[in-house]
């Protein structure tokens, strides 16, 4: 099996498609990363990683339901998959870990 | 109406975005849009979206989704198996169709292709020679009347001249070319060649297999050509062989040179003597070595690289006029490139008129009409075919054939017909080649192994298999299916317009070509039938090429006589159908001191007359029993009129330093070109240089018997020569050789033009027949006669006909007259040619339309409507 390695981007994407839920498509994904980073998101960077990590099999799509604003066009609804979730879980940990691992003094005080 | 996202920023992202991502990213950007026009108004949100819109210009956007079902892909392996399996069956199904189609073209093809190859042979004529850009033949325009007239002619101290004196010249030769006997031993060979000067091998970078050219102080030396020195010596090593020409001078064999090739000036001749061997036998030659008014001989030249043949012609123009005593003949020379010998080679009052260069012209034109014509009915045929083809259109687009998948259909399958035509047409060109070498006097291959020749081939074929295929390829295959299949889709009258055109042009063409042919022929007849002014049956002419017989005339003549085979023989300084012998110095009562017109000498024996069988108009023939006949002098008719004499008969004519007295006036004999005027001369009795002895065989002894007779008489006279004869008619008949070969070239390709008319006319009218079939079905049923059908499918043929008619009349008349001008003795176009080939046309058109016309109305309209 291939290493699953993501981009920050991508992480970001695949983490805010999981805060989401049922709900996750483009523009949704494009606020709600928007809201949490601060920065502005742009739809074809969310589109362009919401394809790449469909590719890499992370992220399942189906056809959502139409709505006005959007001309009659049907979102994309995307879920995360199991290897999506493993992914996820596994940089977590190697996060935790490596956080685990840093000395107190290691980091210079932020004055907390 | 709410407020929508810039239309052009929508539009750009539909041209460039996948169609399977469109809808969510248009919807999402649509919604975005959206939100924005609320939370920051209308402006701000259209740049943005507009932003965003080229933020998808990334690959994951553009890259097209790949079909799961690839069939549109017209060129897969299947589908070209499928077009050609079906092109296969069609081509099979309409056997006529297919024949008439593939063979129409391919003769086509083949005329063009051998047509290209004679064009190629004429183009590359002389083009051997390593130096020919640089060699040249000098030529001369003298005036003895008004006219200018050109001579290849030349005076022998014109080449010391210019060797000497104008350094423009690198390599000058004298040359002189005959026709001689060669003997080794018992074998005797009558063969042409030329007298040249060392040089001369030089000039032409002769190929010498073996041995070496002769050095300049040889004599008694040889140079064969391969052949005549295998013919001669069969295996036998020729070099140092000994060879005794016209019997009387032995020469060395000192090389032997590859033969010049078929397609140079110089491809007659088959050995090179030296000119100091001419100097050395020739008496004439001999005297004439200073004398600059004895124009005999030819003089080859080359220049030196970088000069102009213009320029220094203009220096050697008045070379004679500034010597003394100029002639009142006004020579001027002037070099004639080689480049021009076979091509350009008319002269007409000091310009250069062409030539040969017209019939490359005409038949080049020739060929690209016959071509043009084969296409014409290749794309008639397939076009109106393919008609009948709409019913598959139909379905193959109703089973999801893509349009792109038709065309390359209907393109494959007149390409496929296009290359086997062309594979035809190499077949027909092979076979066809030997005997159009044999009318055409010409040895051209194939170029087999020419690039050029298949580029050509195959780029054409390709072309006319692409143009006929453009028709249904991209009309048909736009069909709607609906409409085809349902039956309410009707080909437009309009379609058949176009068709129509070809066809009328098709008829103009063989008419043109009908009639233009039927006029040469005339023309030819016309000079045939012409009044030659002897008899030239059973005459026939020996060359007295040894001196043995020159001295026995008499005992020969009695020899001969005694045979019964022989009614009459005379002798006479030249052949009869030869003028040799131009003379200005002729003077009579009443001449113009200023003009110098050229007459026509003829020194022959007292039985010339009788035995030619000339017509005398006036006065006797020459007689033994006048004593004074030797200075007696018989005139022809354009004579007396040149002189102007009302009663000729007993004036007195000085010529040669002689006074001379008219006996007789003979009608004209024409002894050269038979298109031509015959030219003003004069008859007189002198035996000292007579070379050629008449015989006219007595026509009750069969011609085999009495030849055998003859030539036992000579074989006693002169055991040494070979027997040599020519029949007067024979010899006459060359002179039309020219125009017969063009004649018979020409009508062959003015047939085939005319079958390829006629085959398209016929499968055309099946056609036209065919596809109204039901509509004959029930006019029968309505009543209408046989006869009625035939009028409704012949007329449109005829009145086509009638257009074309009336177009070809003027065309042809003004090429003809034109054609016809270059002869001064000419036919008539007599309207009854035009109206004969029009009749004729209409009977052709008429029989081939009606063979189908007929069949289609005799049909039961039972069996032809009962398939609805």
């Amino acid at each position: 099996m291939r290493r699953n390695y993501l981009g920050e981007f991508e992480e970001l994407v695949l983490l805010t498609v999981a805060v989401l839920h049922e709900g996750a498509y483009g523009v949704a994904i494009a606020d709600e990363l928007e809201r949490q980073t601060g920065r502005s998101v742009s739809l074809s960077a969310v589109h362009a990683a919401l394809h790449r990590l469909e590719e890499k099999a992370m992220l399942n799509s189906r056809l959502g339901e139409a709505t006005a604003e959007r001309g009659g066009r049907r979102k994309r609804l995307f879920t995360v998959t199991a290897l999506g979730s493993r992914t996820l879980q596994s940089i977590r940990e190697t996060r935790n870990r490596l956080w685990d691992s840093i000395s107190p003094q290691a980091l210079p005080a932020l004055g907390l | 109406m709410k407020p929508l996202p810039p239309r052009w920023a929508d539009r750009l992202l539909e041209r460039f975005c996948a169609p399977h991502l469109l809808e969510e990213i248009q919807g999402d950007l649509h919604e975005r849009f959206e939100r924005r026009r609320v939370l920051f108004g209308e402006r701000a949100a259209r740049r943005q979206y507009a932003w965003e819109v080229l933020g998808f210009l990334r690959p994951f956007a553009l890259k097209r989704k790949k079909s799961v079902t690839t069939t549109t892909y017209s060129m897969s392996h299947d589908m070209i198996q499928n077009y050609f399996k079906i092109a296969f069956r069609n081509l099979a199904k309409n056997r006529v169709y297919s024949f008439i189609n593939i063979f129409g073209l391919s003769v086509g093809m083949a005329v063009a292709m051998v047509i290209g190859l004679w064009v190629y042979d004429e183009l590359s004529f002389n083009k051997q020679f390593k130096n020919h850009d640089r060699l040249a033949k000098l030529w001369q325009f003298v005036q003895f009347d008004v006219e200018k007239s050109s001579y290849d002619v030349m005076p022998i101290p014109l080449a010391e001249e210019l060797r000497s004196k104008y350094p423009d010249f690198e390599r000058v030769s004298l040359s002189v070319f005959r026709e001689i006997t060669l003997a080794a031993g018992e074998h005797k060979f009558l063969r042409k060649g030329n007298y040249v000067e060392p040089v001369f091998m030089d000039m032409l970078s002769l190929d010498i297999r073996a041995g070496s050219a002769f050095a300049a102080q040889d004599v008694h030396a040889i140079l064969l050509s391969e052949s005549l020195a295998k013919a001669i010596f069969g295996s036998k090593d020729p070099i140092e062989q000994l060879l005794e020409l016209e019997g009387k001078e032995s020469v060395k064999v000192v090389g032997v040179y590859k033969d010049f090739p078929a397609n140079t000036s110089f491809n007659e001749v088959s050995f090179l003597a030296p000119w100091n061997l001419y100097l050395a036998t020739d008496r004439n030659a001999k005297a004439n070595v200073h004398a600059w008014d004895s124009n005999s001989y030819q003089i080859f030249a080359q220049l030196k690289p970088g000069a102009d043949f213009a320029q220094v012609s203009a220096k050697i123009k008045d070379i004679r006029m500034k010597l003394d005593n100029p002639p009142g003949y006004k020579p001027e020379f002037f070099l004639h490139p080689m480049s021009k010998w076979h091509l350009f080679a008319d002269f007409k009052n000091g310009v250069n008129t062409g030539g040969l260069i017209s019939f490359v012209w005409l038949f080049g034109i020739i060929g690209v009409i016959v071509l043009l014509l084969a296409c014409i009915n290749f794309m008639n045929l397939s076009t109106a075919r393919s008609e009948k083809r709409a019913k598959e259109v139909g379905i193959r687009k109703a089973v999801g054939s893509v349009r792109s998948q038709l065309v390359a259909q209907f393109f494959s399958e007149s390409l496929l017909m296009a290359v086997l035509a062309f594979v035809l047409a190499l077949l027909l060109t092979q076979l066809a080649l030997p005997f159009f070498n044999e009318v055409a006097g010409k040895k051209m291959p194939i170029l087999w192994f020419s690039p050029w020749f298949w580029l050509c081939g195959l780029s054409f074929s390709v072309l006319t298999g692409l143009i006929a295929g453009s028709y249904p390829a991209l009309y048909l295959s736009s069909f709607q299916p609906i409409k085809v299949l349902k039956g309410t889709l009707k080909a437009s009258r309009s379609a058949a317009s176009p068709r129509r055109v070809l066809v009328g042009f098709q008829f103009m063409v063989s008419v043109t070509l009908i009639i233009g042919t039927i006029i040469v022929f005339r023309q030819i007849e016309h000079a045939k039938d012409r009044p030659v002014g002897y008899s030239r049956e059973g005459l026939m002419e020996v060359k007295m090429n040894t001196p043995k017989l020159r001295e026995g005339y008499e005992t020969v003549r009695a020899d001969l006589l005694r045979t019964g085979a022989v009614e009459e023989m005379a002798a006479s300084f030249g052949s009869l159908t030869v003028e040799n012998d131009g003379t200005v110095a002729v003077f009579w009562r009443g001449k113009s001191p200023d003009s110098s017109p050229l007459l026509m000498g003829n020194r022959v024996s007292y039985d010339f007359g009788k035995t030619v069988g000339w017509h005398l108009v006036a006065g006797r023939d020459f007689s033994r029993d006048f004593s004074t006949d030797s200075t007696a002098m018989i005139l022809n008719e354009a004579a007396v009129k040149l002189m102007g004499f009302q009663k000729p008969i007993g004036e007195r004519i000085r010529w040669n330093g002689k006074e001379c007295e008219v006996v007789g006036v003979v009608k004209d004999l024409i002894k050269e070109d038979p298109f031509k005027p015959v030219k003003p001369s004069f008859f007189v009795l002198e035996y000292q240089y007579v070379d050629v002895l008449h015989v006219r065989l007595d026509p009750q002894v069969p011609v085999s018997e009495a030849l055998a007779k003859v030539e036992q008489v000579f074989k006693v006279h002169h055991p040494a020569a070979p027997f040599e004869y020519k029949f007067v008619d024979d010899l006459y008949a060359q002179k039309f050789d020219y125009e017969v070969r063009i004649g018979k070239i020409a009508s062959v390709f003015a047939g085939l033009a005319i079958l390829i008319s006629g085959l398209g006319l016929f499968g055309l009218a099946s056609f036209m027949a065919e596809q109204r079939t039901k509509e004959i079905g029930i006019r029968k049923v309505m009543g209408a006669s046989v006869l009625a059908i035939w009028q409704l499918l012949s007329r449109e043929f005829v009145v086509l006909l009638l257009v074309a008619f009336c177009v070809a009349v003027p065309v042809a008349y003004y090429v003809l007259s034109d054609w016809l001008q270059k002869y001064e003795y000419r036919t008539e176009l007599s309207w009854w040619i035009f109206a004969a080939t029009g009749l004729g046309a209409l009977l052709v058109t008429l029989l081939t339309v009606s063979f189908q016309a007929i069949k289609v109305a005799l049909m039961n309209p039972v069996k032809t409507l009962k398939t609805e």
